[in-house]
């Protein structure tokens, strides 16, 4: 799953796609995911990542990260015509 | 660099809630590095805001409705020249291109008064009538048209057209219709305003983006600047936008230009649908009224189009602009003397 590559982050969690003009404000946590999409991190990394750092366990986050990978799609923020990595 | 006094008289000053481009224009025009500008406001009417506002505008003249022809705007323009000494005039309105371009020669020749506009083959060709015909000529996807000159044609649109449709003026004015019933309603509507015939589009759904450019009449564009509406009117104008990075829109945009060797301003609208197709809606003969975006990020337009009309040389064609510049517009109420009205009322200047 690759993030747009033009695809702008903003450290206050603001996201703006430069292609369609479309914004977006995202939380802390959504910000910190997208940062690891954007540098190409695997689903199992950002998983990981966030299972050691915050306080859910691998089940729920997985849902969880289910929902707002699909979110991000539907908003064209992600790739479709590159072959998924992961 | 000491900037170069030139006189430059401009239409459209009807920054209204569906505005001229003459505001934006003037505002670029006066943020010039290589030119001191005088502008000479050309208005229609009284209450084009444009004539009131002196910061931007040093003196204004009533022209002739395009109606009136291209004689009395002559006979008029040579009068506003024999006072003001017109360097060149920048018409911002559709309806009153035509008049100009018949005249382009003859104010060149006669009082050495330059413009830079479409030819008008250019000008008819890109018609809202002749669009079909324009995309089909210069590989451009265009929304299925056909004119329509009286209500009896519209129940067999439904064997050419699905709904929804569009139903567009030759000059102005758009609107979307879902039902037979509702074309009839903006069929009367708009052609008691600009007259016929009614222009029947097929809707293509997906994103509206826009382009402002300018070509040079050679095939190059000059520069390019494409926007997404942000907040649209109910009249269906941009009140805010933000510039995009679009390449296959700007790509789009420089094969227009060079198949068809534009020469002026020009505004591309497009549909931009959700497979990423783009669907040329419109082509309209001179800038938009958001043109300042373009200045905004880093394309003056209006200054490259004097330097294209005052020594005909080439101009270096701009490489860059911003993206995700914004720009909003705002109403503003203009205090305004009676004595002033009273002036531009009865002596026709201000």
């Amino acid at each position: 799953m690759n993030i747009k590559k033009n695809i702008a982050l903003s450290d206050t969690g603001f996201v703006f796609n430069p292609s369609n003009g479309d914004s977006f404000s995202t939380n802390p946590i959504g910000m910190e995911i997208i940062k690891m999409l954007k540098e190409g991190k695997s689903t199992d990394e950002i998983k990981s990542h966030v299972v050691k750092n915050y306080m859910t366990d691998d089940t729920t986050f997985e849902r969880d990260l289910y929902d707002f990978v699909n979110m991000l799609t539907k908003m064209n923020l992600v790739e479709t015509d590159e072959k998924k990595k992961d | 660099m000491k900037r170069k006094r030139i006189n430059i008289a401009v239409t459209g000053l009807n920054a209204i809630d569906s505005p001229g481009p003459g505001i934006p224009v003037i505002r670029a025009l006066r943020e010039s590095k290589e030119f001191d500008v005088r502008i000479i406001g050309l208005s229609y009417e009284t209450l084009e805001p444009g004539i009131y506002m002196h910061d931007l505008v040093d003196k204004t003249y009533q022209i002739p409705f395009p109606s009136a022809g291209t004689q009395s705007l002559l006979t008029r323009l040579g009068y506003i020249h024999s006072v003001e000494n017109i360097d060149i005039i920048i018409p911002n309105f559709d309806a009153e291109l035509f008049n100009f371009i018949k005249l382009e020669e003859t104010l060149k020749k006669d009082f050495g008064i330059k413009m830079f506009l479409p030819t008008e083959n250019q000008f008819e060709s890109r018609h809202k009538a002749n669009l079909e015909e324009f995309g089909k000529k210069h590989k451009v996807k265009v929304p299925h048209s056909r004119m329509i000159f009286s209500v009896n044609e519209i129940p067999s649109l439904k064997n050419e057209f699905s709904y929804p449709l569009v139903v567009k003026g030759k000059f102005y004015d758009a609107s979307v219709a879902y039902t037979p019933e509702q074309v009839a309603t903006y069929f009367n509507k708009i052609s008691a305003k600009w007259g016929l015939p009614i222009i029947i589009q097929q809707f293509v759904y997906g994103s509206e983006v826009n382009v402002t450019a300018l070509g040079d009449g050679k095939g190059n564009t000059i520069g390019a600047v494409p926007m997404r509406k942000q907040y649209i009117t109910d009249k269906g104008k941009a009140w805010a936008g933000i510039s995009l990075d679009d390449k296959k829109l700007i790509d789009t945009t420089r094969k227009i230009i060079k198949s068809t060797k534009w020469r002026g301003g020009l505004e591309l609208e497009m549909i931009k649908t959700a497979e990423g197709e783009y669907y040329l809606l419109e082509i309209n003969p001179r800038f938009p009224a958001w043109v300042y975006l373009a200045v905004g990020c880093g394309q003056n337009h209006p200054e490259a189009l004097v330097k294209l009309a005052m020594n005909g040389k080439q101009v270096k064609p701009f490489k860059k602009y911003d993206i995700g510049k914004m720009f909003i517009r705002y109403s503003y109420d203009l205090i305004v003397g009676l004595k002033e009205f009273e002036k531009i009322s009865t002596l026709g200047e201000l």
